[in-house]
């Protein structure tokens, strides 16, 4: 039987994908099934005087208008954040409605129920809301300034946490430092814009008091825990499936106030209440990513060589502390040192409460704000010291053979080679010819060319209990599988994880078949109902197949196991000696004497006792639970190629090569496919997407029509090409692949800009790089352009 | 008021109220939930149709002005049976990962290979900027309708 693993198989969801016959959470039917929507502040905070809904409620199909007072006794608890055992965190209390004090635009007021989309729609425009408003937090450093304004005015600052680490010797690395590069580096908002609207189906029955729920999110597992615990159900009555979910990014890995607040309406009306977004609370109401100043410093010898790093990172969670908020800059910090050598390391990590929409998880979380900074800093470096960019991240790269490494940071970097990736990438674009060109396109006038690195390293497969327990996390961050060999032979893998659009079944399908020796076909995956599933703790982290496959290993073996005991009776060899392959289990070395997989299946499942060893279960299944000992450390080099236009600010990526070292792939199309995404996805916070907020914390641009997401015309075709270092993490091999992308590609392509502009004396655009500010970088650099092309007004948009 | 409209071939008739939006008489009168809704200002193109043979964002078609005439919806695309050439090309190019965009993908291109059955990978990217996607990075989409165009759609 040929492999599998490293196969390009097509993937087994497709067929329902590509036939409009999947379903997703708004798919889902139910009769009598009632329409939810939300009455929000159009403030930012705001006290709420008084609510009016008497003219809603006179309106034909409403069913019920409820505000935090009118569900209290259903609020047991208030949302949760899974940093709570974290002894530097304030947790101020973030109900599922508005308690006294909206405090972001979009803040939930009330739930209003009615009996059609129409009639919800009518009835939240006639709920009168009377506000008081006041004054708003908008701006980090003013948030963090004596005397600002506060959040939560229970709270003594706007400080949600402090998080501080420095290693001995940096203020002495300092001291001698040849040079030191310092900069305020910026990452703005950004909104996850799944193209699936979160949405949410809650349908209690209140004979028996089971909660049914199906909701567009990436952990079915914790949802139901944290529902049963927010509502006060028992843990058994509450059912959460995650059907066809159409993409998340991070931004489906929450509790949100708008799932609870379904929930509690179902239960009161004891009918099945159907929530779905609207695209423009997308903007408002979904968790946004990254926003964040660090002010870095770094000391550099002449030649380079970085020997010290100072942080200070305000990162913005918004209104409220979510699920994992305060964990993103702290994953960011895991990774400070990069793949680089230095070990002196300053960092001091604030949290910080606004006005604003929380922030939470965005694919890459926390890691492409630390890559950001370490690659900006790279090439921040070689322009101030004169060298090659590429010279200084040689000079800095772990070496193959100092691997393991163990970072400023406590990160045990198991198997990678980074100078590897480097190389292969410089071979692949002919770096040489590329700075001739330039070169020689700077002599010509026109467009401008530049080249731009990002050597990267991430900790993925999250994540080691023991990393999660020290660092006050309040979970395990194990995986789960379920694998049962039925009757005929097919076998059914049951995974925690719960896949929306990574293609797991695909996957993990390969990964049963080539160790059980069986056709993939014969390979079902079952995946977010909680009803049916062990417990996972969701797909999100580039845990999947790290975490989730080495736990669909794990139950292969046990099964395998059983499968040798048997096989072994009915051939009379000894169990270490039967092997798996062509869909039979074999004599090692002697493969005429062997037994269909398919036999040894009926007999365990439904043969007589005759063919099994005395004494053994029927059945064919088992469990595992994996929880790794260490994160995998995905690394590689990405290149972009940049053309900018001097006359309009306008860049366009000529080339974007990724190269890649994700430990094993098992399906390269599928594994091409998240490195394409990703990428863009960087590309996009490089170039296009901000959602800015003005002073009264208005946010501004809230809607596709203006936040740029990129079309087919904006971004290039991704090249990917795979370097290979096993991961011994998991018997796969595997080290991530979902977020390589956003955590390296974003500093590749400002890189790029900054190249292309670098002897006109820009260094430094602050993201996104639209036109009018590439465009105003180099009239202030004093040349370029000829006049203004833009008005101030017309910062935004994408460059198309 | 009463509308009539073909979809997918089938000629279908209900009472709806006059605001009702062509994709909601998809989803909720017909529960074709093949087509989706992923915006509410037409950028993003998942709820794309053809009406009359043309590419429309149903999310901003009034179920009443399709009234007389003919809609073909994702769910009409392999009804006879074999998967259509698009279909196959989004299958085998890896052209969908969370498949949410999808049948908006399959309709506007469907529109794009009637028009130009053999396009430049340039007029592909031209023909669907009106549908997004978030996961894919759309090469992959590209190399589907460029593998469809092959098999002739």
């Amino acid at each position: 039987m040929a492999a599998v693993i490293g196969q390009p198989l097509k993937r087994r969801e497709d067929p329902r994908l590509i036939t409009g016959s999947a379903t997703y959470t708004d798919d889902v039917r139910l009769p009598g099934m009632l329409q939810a929507a939300f009455v929000r502040s159009p403030h930012a905070p705001a006290r709420i005087r008084s609510v009016d809904a008497s003219a809603a409620r006179a309106l034909p199909g409403v069913v019920g208008i409820f505000t935090h007072e009118d569900l209290a006794d259903f609020w047991k608890a208030p949302l949760p954040c899974a940093w709570g055992a974290y002894p530097l965190l304030k947790n101020p209390a973030h109900w599922p409605l508005a308690k006294g004090v909206a405090r972001h635009v979009g803040d939930p007021v009330a739930i209003v129920v009615a009996d059609s989309r129409a009639a919800v729609h009518d009835a939240i425009q006639q709920v009168r809301v009377d506000y008081e408003p006041l004054p708003a937090v908008v701006d980090l450093d003013a948030a963090v300034a004596p005397g600002s304004p506060r959040v939560h005015e229970d709270l003594a600052d706007n400080i949600s946490f402090t998080f501080d680490h420095k290693t001995d010797g940096v203020d002495a690395a300092f001291a001698r430092a040849d040079h030191v590069v310092r900069r305020r580096l910026r990452q703005q908002r950004l909104v996850p814009n799944a193209i699936e609207p979160r949405a949410v189906v809650a349908d209690y029955r209140r004979a028996d008091g089971q909660l049914t729920v199906w909701a567009a999110t990436q952990i079915p597992h914790l949802l139901k825990i944290f529902s049963s615990g927010l509502l006060g159900l028992p843990e058994q009555r509450v059912r959460v499936i995650a059907p066809e979910v159409g993409g998340g990014f991070g931004s489906k890995l929450q509790v949100y106030p708008e799932d609870i607040a379904t929930m509690a309406a179902a239960i009161h009306l004891g009918r099945p209440v159907r929530w779905t977004m609207d695209r423009r609370e997308e903007f408002t109401s979904t968790h946004h990513g990254r926003e964040g100043v660090m002010d870095v410093e770094a000391a550099f010898t002449r030649g380079g060589e970085m020997t010290a790093m100072r942080v200070n990172w305000l990162s913005d969670m918004g209104a409220y502390n979510m699920l994992n908020g305060p964990f993103v800059p702290i994953l960011g910090f895991l990774v400070l040192p990069g793949p680089y050598r230095n070990r002196e390391l300053e960092a001091h990590i604030k949290g910080v409460f606004t006005n604003k929409t929380p922030t939470d998880a965005y694919r890459g979380a926390g890691r492409p704000e630390a890559t950001y900074l370490l690659e900006r800093l790279m090439d921040l470096a070689a322009a101030e010291l004169g060298l090659d960019p590429v010279d200084v991240r040689r000079r800095n790269l772990i070496r193959h053979d100092e691997i393991p490494f163990t970072t400023a940071t406590g990160m045990t970097y198991d198997a990678g080679d980074y100078h590897a990736t480097l190389d292969l990438a410089l071979k692949a674009i002919d770096y040489a010819g590329l700075r001739r060109e330039q070169a020689s396109r700077r002599q010509a006038g026109g467009k401008l060319l530049g080249v731009g690195f990002s050597t990267y390293v991430e900790a993925c497969g999250l994540a080691p209990s023991r990393a999660t327990s020290s660092s006050a996390y309040g979970a395990h961050l194990y995986e789960s599988a379920l694998v049962r060999v039925q009757q005929s032979g097919a076998v059914t893998v049951i995974t925690g994880s719960s896949p929306h659009g990574q293609g797991h079944e695909t996957t993990l399908s390969q990964i049963v078949a080539d160790r059980m020796g069986i056709p993939v076909d014969s390979v079902e995956v079952l995946h977010g109902d909680t009803q049916n599933t062990p417990i996972g703790l969701g797909t999100y982290g580039s845990r999947s197949l790290v975490v989730g496959g080495q736990a669909v290993v794990q139950a292969c073996t046990r099964v395998q196991d059983k499968m040798r005991l048997i096989a072994a009776h009915k051939l009379e060899c000894r169990p270490e000696d039967v092997a798996f392959g062509d869909g039979r289990l074999f004599v090692q070395g002697a493969p005429t004497r062997g037994v269909a997989f398919a036999e040894i299946a009926a007999t365990a499942n439904l043969g007589s006792h005759a063919g099994m060893p005395e004494g053994m279960e029927p059945g064919l299944e088992a469990t595992a639970y994996f929880s790794p000992e260490n994160f995998s450390f995905p690394a590689g080099t990405h290149v972009c190629v940049a053309e900018v236009d001097p006359e309009t600010g306008r860049v366009r990526i000529r080339r974007y090569l990724a190269v890649d070292d994700v430990g094993v792939v098992v399906n390269p199309l599928i594994a091409e496919g998240q490195v394409h995404g990703g990428v863009v996805q960087a590309i996009a916070q490089a170039l296009f997407e901000d959602l800015p907020y003005d002073a009264d914390g208005q946010p501004l641009g809230a809607s596709l029509m203006e936040y740029a997401v990129p079309t087919s015309m904006d971004v290039p075709d991704i090249e990917s090409a795979f370097f290979v270092t096993p991961s011994p993490s998991n018997a796969i091999g595997a080290k991530g692949i979902g977020e390589t992308g956003t955590i390296a590609g974003t500093p590749a392509v400002v890189n790029a800009v900054i190249d292309a502009l670098a002897h006109l004396g820009v260094r430094d655009i602050d993201m996104p790089l639209t036109p009018p500010r590439v465009w105003r970088a180099i009239r202030e650099a004093g040349t370029g352009g000829s006049s203004r092309p833009f008005a101030e007004s017309g910062e935004g948009g994408r460059s198309a | 008021m009463k509308v009539r409209i073909t979809v997918n071939g089938t000629l279908t008739e209900r009472e709806i109220e006059p605001r009702t939006l062509l994709v909601h008489y998809l989803r909720d009168e017909l529960g074709l939930t093949g087509t989706h809704v992923g915006c509410d200002t037409s950028n993003c193109g998942a709820c794309t149709v053809l009406l009359d043979g043309d590419a429309v964002k149903s999310c901003t078609v009034l179920a009443a002005q399709a009234d007389g005439g003919a809609v073909a919806t994702v769910e009409g695309l392999a009804a006879s049976g074999p998967l259509a050439a698009l279909q196959e090309g989004f299958w085998e190019a890896h052209g969908l990962q969370c498949g949410f965009c999808t049948p908006g993908m399959l309709m506007a291109a469907t529109q794009l290979l009637r028009r130009n059955p053999d396009p430049t990978d340039a007029e592909i990217r031209r023909g669907l900027e009106g549908n997004l996607c978030r996961c894919t990075g759309y090469a992959n989409i590209v190399r589907a309708v460029r593998l469809a165009a092959r098999k002739g759609a």
